[in-house]
């Protein structure tokens, strides 16, 4: 066990782990932060995706010591300052992104880093940009709609409504 | 324009706030102080006798508890199995014992052994380790037919054979449909499979066991659709448990898709060894133990036949059908090759005569129980396959076949061959409206596109039934299940107008807390804020049966109604009080209470608070209070219906299949959310299409899974996929339920495997491969190359 700090949300935090500890673990067990999920052991699912330094990457993959001193963002830290959802966040909920929700803290945040990289994706993009996150609820169009809402698309026209 | 938060509004769904923040709470974000972590030991063989295990080098490893076997379970029951199913000759099922741990034998890869319960969870890991088991492999027994013939290898010693039951339905039919057969113009068969699945929510199993020495009082947090189910079942067959002494409660769970109605080992385990260590203990399982632990689904090999006329009228239709039940039986597992299959098969046609056969089997493989549909899309896709193939040999078009045999409009209710009266329907009107949305007029041209890519292109149609709303308790009854299947409602209204409603229907992403409170909200005329739905603890809602077989709103709903019904006519005597008028002359609405005619009148506030503070009150003839709870048994099933169309394009050089246009025209009859109607579609139509492209439980000869993670095991991911065309506007009210709802969970799953096959058959016969008749599912690229290169 060894001390490990790291700036999560933009707050500096610091507990013990092990060696062997995956930073999903640490984010679950070490710090409580129980918004990042593990749907998987062969990092295939994408529920646990976080941001590390503004890149989206798949928190059970990663050994927590070694984004020590990162600055780590996750799904608690995407509302608005005055704790109204976010500009993706309020998609998915305006669109029905979301069913049972346990893909949604990984959908969410592949969602804004793809954005940050293509702020006007087309559908296929979108779709190729999710094919790491498995949503076994929604069938991904209304994830699909929503993703493409959140970057100032009209979606009005996406059939089933 | 509904109003928003009233019926028929898409309004959003508030849970999905805590869920888009983090906030959710599911079972393993449960953590209890002192709490001790299992790890369990699983048969990594199919099938074997367990010479020894030993303990004790794991025993003193650091910060082991204990380590469990067998043997701590002495006194304990197996896991029940809900529902016996009666053979073609009037005997009961074999029902094997289902032990917490394995007992003398393992039966499955994943069949748990030993449990390590330890301080950490990498220590519980790293001292099962060190436990040392010795067994001694047995042949697995895995090809449903060897496993019935004489002599076969048994997976339980002490049943007479592998197999489960023989159900003939309606047996005493069985002669006049081999008539039937006899005087047929045309015979049309097809033998096909139903590939097995595994249900995969994205939330793994989770358990937590807690235990209160000095009252005695157990608490179960669970991953489960039925927190209730699971309280009797654990509480009364496995471990002994009172219901007042024993708490199940099942907190934000992600997905179950059946798969988490069942009552599981790991659940009886954390309870018990809770109760024996004196520390909460936690199960979590990992995804690879998930494909080797929750019950799997469909896996049936079926053979039937249908019967036409000269006029190509269906006269009869004759099925044999294989079923795996797995090593043993789970929950319901006996009930879904039966009762919601075979009670299936008229489909939507007038096809007079029907007997289903169903062998169902024991083989070493994990459990079979339901999964989204459940027996429906089993029956479904032989049908729909089946007219397909019948309309390609007899020369006609599928469509026409498929009206010429519908029931009518004028026909309701109409009384099947196979037991069930179906209430309401309009299967032309779906049918219209299907190649209204999907553009079907325009097919030739996307066709002719196509093929200038070197596409194929092929549109496929189905037509499917469910029964929903399960069920009757009176009639399940009598076909065997151990269990009723009601649901319950407990309205409290709050002395300042706010309502809490306790319901035992349960949600795990279908949006209850949402659409519930639309319902109380309408129907009171209060704004849906007002309302709030508390679900999943047995300690604070009443007994109800939880949430499958598209239930949740055509029984709890019913039950939310007539709990709220009570509530209004309660509320009316207090207000006739307040108003000094008499009962019969109050009419509520918008939250206001009115003596017709006038404009006297008290608010909702007002009669609530006067209930609450009673100095102005009937007392002599009226309790204080506004509270009520409800039961409801439904009298009936309810029958959505559906068209679906498929648009695929087939590569000819490699046999893959795009799925380019899926249109779906459903009758679920009323609608309280839209939105919500329209994704439970959608989702629906994903699990059905991974089913018919992607998805296959695979094990070798060995019975070793091999597709055991999801590296192997294809998941429909979102560039699988494409945007779906889905029209719920058809509507036929349910006749037997206040809201005239049918229910939407399991309409997608069921009516898309036979479009999207029947859309590849298609395509294959355009581009004239004509010898191609059936493929089986998931068609996969390879599959298709054969047939077309066959
Ligand atoms: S939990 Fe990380 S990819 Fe599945
Ligand atoms: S919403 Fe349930 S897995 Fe995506």
């Amino acid at each position: 066990m060894a001390k490990l700090t790291m700036t999560v949300n933009g707050k500096t935090v610091s507990a013990e782990a092990e060696g062997r500890t995956l930073l999903s673990s640490f984010l679950r067990e070490g710090l409580g932060m129980t918004g990042t999920h593990v749907g998987c052991d062969t990092s295939q699912c994408g529920a646990c995706v976080v941001h590390v330094d503004g890149q989206a990457v798949k928190s059970c993959t990663v050994l927590a010591h070694d984004v020590a001193g990162a600055d780590v963002r996750t799904i608690e830290g995407m509302a608005n300052p005055d704790g109204s959802l976010g500009k993706i966040q309020q998609a998915f909920q305006d669109h029905h992104g979301l069913q049972c929700g346990f893909c949604t803290p990984g959908m969410v945040m592949s969602a804004a880093a793809l954005l940050a990289e293509n702020p006007k994706p087309t559908e296929a993009e979108v779709r190729h940009h999710l094919e790491g996150n498995i949503c076994r609820c929604t069938g991904y169009h209304n994830i699909v709609k929503a993703v493409l809402a959140a970057s100032g698309q009209d979606v009005s026209k996406i059939a089933a409504e | 324009m509904p109003k928003d938060g009233g019926i028929g509004a898409s309004t959003k769904r508030r849970e999905d706030v805590r869920f888009l923040t983090g906030k959710g709470r599911y079972t393993d974000d449960i953590n209890i102080r002192g709490q001790l972590y299992a790890h369990f030991i699983r048969s990594d063989v199919a099938h074997g006798r367990i010479r020894s295990i030993d303990t004790s080098a794991a025993e003193a490893m650091p910060g082991v508890a204990k380590v469990f076997t067998s043997k701590d379970f002495e006194g304990a029951g197996g896991l029940p199995c809900g529902w016996q199913v009666t053979d073609r000759f009037g005997k009961p099922m074999q029902e094997p014992k289902h032990p917490i741990l394995a007992e003398g034998k393992v039966r499955h890869v994943g069949d748990p052994i030993a449990v390590v319960v330890a301080e950490t969870l990498e220590q519980a890991r790293d001292a099962a380790e060190a436990v040392v088991i010795d067994i001694e492999e047995l042949e697995p027994v895995l090809d449903m037919k060897a496993a019935l013939a004489d002599g076969a290898t048994k997976v339980h010693d002490d049943l007479a054979s592998n197999l489960c039951y023989d159900w003939g339905f309606v047996e005493e039919n069985k002669e006049a449909v081999n008539a039937a057969f006899g005087k047929a113009a045309h015979v049309v068969s097809l033998e096909l499979k139903n590939n097995r699945l595994v249900a995969n929510p994205m939330e793994p199993r989770v358990a937590v066991g807690d235990y209160e020495d000095h009252s005695g009082n157990h608490t179960l947090y669970t991953t489960s659709q039925n927190p209730h189910v699971i309280r009797l079942l654990m509480g009364a067959f496995v471990l002994g448990i009172p219901e007042h002494k024993l708490r199940v409660v099942a907190p934000d769970v992600g997905g179950g898709f059946g798969s988490k109605i069942y009552h599981y080992a790991e659940e009886a385990f954390v309870t018990k060894a809770a109760h024996i260590l004196k520390r909460p203990v936690k199960w979590t399982s990992t995804r690879s133990e998930a494909f080797i632990s929750d019950a799997h689904g469909r896996d049936h090999v079926t053979k039937i036949e249908l019967a036409l006329d000269a006029d190509h009228n269906f006269t009869a239709i004759r099925t044999e059908t294989y079923a795996n039940m797995g090593a043993y039986l789970s929950t319901f597992a006996p009930s879904i090759p039966t009762w919601l299959h075979g009670t299936l098969m008229a489909g939507n046609y007038r096809t007079p005569l029907i007997y289903v056969n169903v062998k169902a089997v024991f083989t070493n493989t994990v459990p079979v129980d339901a999964y989204r549909g459940a027996g429906r899309p089993e029956a479904t896709f032989q049908l729909e396959r089946l007219i397909d193939k019948a309309a390609r040999e007899l020369g006609v078009d599928p469509i026409e076949l498929r009206r010429k045999n519908f029931i009518t409009a004028d026909q309701f209710p109409y009384q099947t061959p196979v037991a069930v009266v179906y209430d309401t329907g309009n299967y032309h009107a779906t049918m219209d409206k299907l190649l209204e949305i999907s553009d079907y007029a325009g097919f030739g041209a996307r066709a002719a596109e196509s093929a200038k890519r070197g596409k194929l292109r092929g549109f496929g149609i189905a037509h499917y039934i469910e029964a929903c709303g399960i069920a009757p308790s009176n009639l399940v009854g009598q076909l065997g299940a151990r269990a009723g299947l009601y649901e319950s409602a407990t309205v409290r209204v709050n002395a300042t107008g706010s309502i809490s409603v306790f319901t035992g229907s349960h949600s795990h992403g279908q949006g209850h807390e949402t659409s519930f409170a639309q319902v109380v909200a309408e129907m009171i005329g209060i704004d849906a804020g007002q309302v709030e739905i508390i679900h999943g603890d047995t300690s604070n809602t009443p007994m109800g049966m939880g949430t499958y077989g598209s239930r949740s709103l055509a029984v709890g709903g019913s039950a939310l109604v007539k709990a709220t019904n009570k509530i209004v006519n309660k509320a009316k005597k207090i207000a006739a009080h307040l108003l000094e008028a008499s009962e019969s002359d109050i009419e509520l609405k918008d939250g206001k209470f009115t003596v017709a005619g006038t404009d006297k009148s008290v608010d909702w506030a007002g009669v609530t608070l006067a209930a609450y503070v009673p100095h102005n009150y009937p007392l002599e003839n009226l309790e204080p209070g506004l509270e009520e709870t409800a039961f409801y048994d439904p009298s009936n099933f309810t029958y959505p219906s559906g068209a679906y169309g498929c648009e695929v394009e087939v590569d000819p050089d490699t046999g893959k299949v795009d799925i380019v246009a899926f249109s779906a025209a459903d009758d679920f009859g009323n609608i309280v959310n839209p939105m919500i109607v329209e994704g439970q579609v959608q989702g629906g139509l994903a699990q059905g299409i991974g089913q018919a492209l992607l998805e296959n439980c695979v094990y070798d000869e060995n019975g070793q899974l091999l597709s055991g993670s999801f590296m192997d095991y294809a998941m429909p991911r979102a560039d699988d996929l494409p945007m779906f065309k889905v029209d719920h506007s058809c509507c036929t009210p349910c006749t037997h339920n206040p809201l005239g709802v049918k229910g939407c969970g399991e309409a997608g799953a069921i009516g898309s495997p036979p479009a999207v096959v029947n859309a590849v058959i298609d395509a294959l016969h355009r581009a004239g491969h004509t010898h191609v008749t059936h493929i089986d599912m998931p068609v996969s690229p390879a599959r298709v190359w054969a047939a077309m290169n066959g």
